[in-house]
């Protein structure tokens, strides 16, 4: 075990930066995605609210994989051709951003109501009441289910190595098949990912969530 | 290549590509049936008195749950013949996600069994029923309507990820369309056929599963 690590260790944590990259990533289109499309299915123009339901129920609705692949095999077809990195990262954000964009959705409904008519009051432009009264109270309360979704768009990233995305999974998959040390590959990938999930993931949304309650007063 | 959609090349892999679904539900059937009696299993072992398995076990299904689905299939496939078992892929894929769904369905009874009130088990003490009895006559029958909701949606989670067991090649939808891809090198309709199946088939689920909840929310007035 030791000297396979001493072998191959460094390849691993290679392809865990590279699914670090594809965790970040991802998670920047998702979150964007989710607000969004989250905004959108509450938005008064129902042309908006058609497109925001069309994306989440297309996107929740099929699986993560055949998306993926979707999105890199069939859209060079219509023209739109993106490298397997891109395609990699967009996939998984877009896929965990129509489930984001529901946990949006409920917690901007979760707002009391009282706040909305006091920003009504106030004669704040709807916008401004959105960006200063609401929003940062939705947060607070989405952020925990948010800790979730996380931690699925990280195991989602584990598929971009089917593109040959040079993740760490891909890696695995690698040296499994030079080295047929199969245990060994595909065990240290997992704990790897167990690290990135409950050593980083959990404790950072952690601290978020304590940092916002803090910052609305209701630590 | 370029956007050239072929109605004759779509009617000619349908029905390979939906006698491969068949087998994504069989696939996605037994997967399920699988975690739930592993993760009823496991919910109950959750429950016990000795703290050292317990905790064990917690830690064991929190791994379970935050390490990707794709890496423990390959792990489970290409490990079994390290140690001298040999596993095809459908039985490897099989307990593969029905061990991950199980996690999930472990806490979803966990959360079943606590809403239970405090006062059935002390009716069932009072009875003097067994432990047994007091699970599977009392608590279980009361926990499974809490549970349901839950349930139903990792139902539709582990169809979903169905598409994962083609990594080692299990025959499902996935696969045929990938094999489809690589004999024609025609993506378009495959991969779109793909997506429209699993469309058709899993927003249906959705909705009967959220009509399921409302009416059993208005039978158990809540």
């Amino acid at each position: 075990m030791w000297e396979f690590l001493q072998t191959y260790g460094p390849r691993l944590l290679d392809g865990a930066l590279v699914t670090c990259a594809q965790f970040v990533l991802a998670a920047l289109v998702a979150c964007s995605a989710a607000l969004v499309a989250g905004l959108g299915r509450l938005s008064p123009v129902w042309p908006l609210r058609t497109l925001a339901t069309l994306y989440i129920e297309l996107f929740r609705g099929t699986s993560l994989l055949v998306q993926l692949y979707w999105i890199f095999f069939v859209l060079p077809l219509f023209g739109l051709s993106l490298p397997k990195f891109e395609a990699g990262f967009l996939s998984v954000g877009l896929n965990v951003g129509a489930y984001g964009a529901e946990i949006v959705r409920g917690a901007i409904t979760a707002v009391p109501r009282g706040q909305w008519e006091a920003g009504y009051a106030l004669s704040m432009s709807p916008a401004r009441r959105m960006r200063r009264i609401i929003l940062p109270q939705a947060l607070v309360l989405m952020l925990p289910p948010w800790g979730n979704l996380l931690i699925e768009l990280l195991k989602g990233t584990a598929l971009v190595a089917l593109i040959a995305v040079p993740d760490l999974m891909f890696v695995a998959k690698q040296i499994n098949g030079t080295t047929f040390r199969s245990a060994e590959a595909f065990g240290a990938a997992l704990v790897i990912y167990y690290v990135l999930a409950r050593l980083l993931i959990t404790p950072a949304m952690r601290g978020l969530e304590r940092t916002m309650a803090r910052r609305l007063g209701r630590a | 290549m370029r956007f050239d959609w072929n109605w004759d090349f779509t009617l000619e892999i349908l029905p390979r590509l939906l006698r491969a679904a068949l087998n994504t539900l069989i696939a996605a059937g037994v997967g399920y049936a699988l975690a739930m009696v592993l993760g009823l299993i496991f919910a109950l072992a959750l429950r016990s008195p000795w703290r050292l398995p317990r905790t064990l076990l917690r830690e064991g299904l929190e791994f379970i749950r935050s390490t990707p689905l794709v890496v423990q299939i390959f792990f489970i496939f290409y490990v079994g013949p390290q140690i001298g078992i040999t596993l095809s892929p459908w039985v490897a894929g099989m307990i593969a996600i029905g061990l991950h769904y199980s996690a999930y369905l472990a806490e979803v009874y966990r959360a079943g069994i606590e809403a239970v009130p405090r006062g059935q088990w002390e009716a069932c003490r009072a009875l003097n029923m067994s432990t047994r009895d007091s699970y599977f006559r009392i608590v279980l029958p009361q926990a499974l309507p809490h549970a349901i909701p839950g349930m139903g949606n990792y139902l539709v989670g582990i169809f979903k990820d169905t598409p994962m067991l083609s990594v080692i090649g299990v025959t499902e939808l996935m696969q045929a369309a990938n094999s489809i891809g690589s004999e024609t090198y025609r993506f378009l309709e495959p991969y779109t056929l793909v997506g429209v199946i699993f469309l058709a088939l899993s927003l249906p689920t959705a909705g009967l599963v959220r009509l399921g909840e409302r009416r059993l929310r208005s039978k158990l007035g809540l």
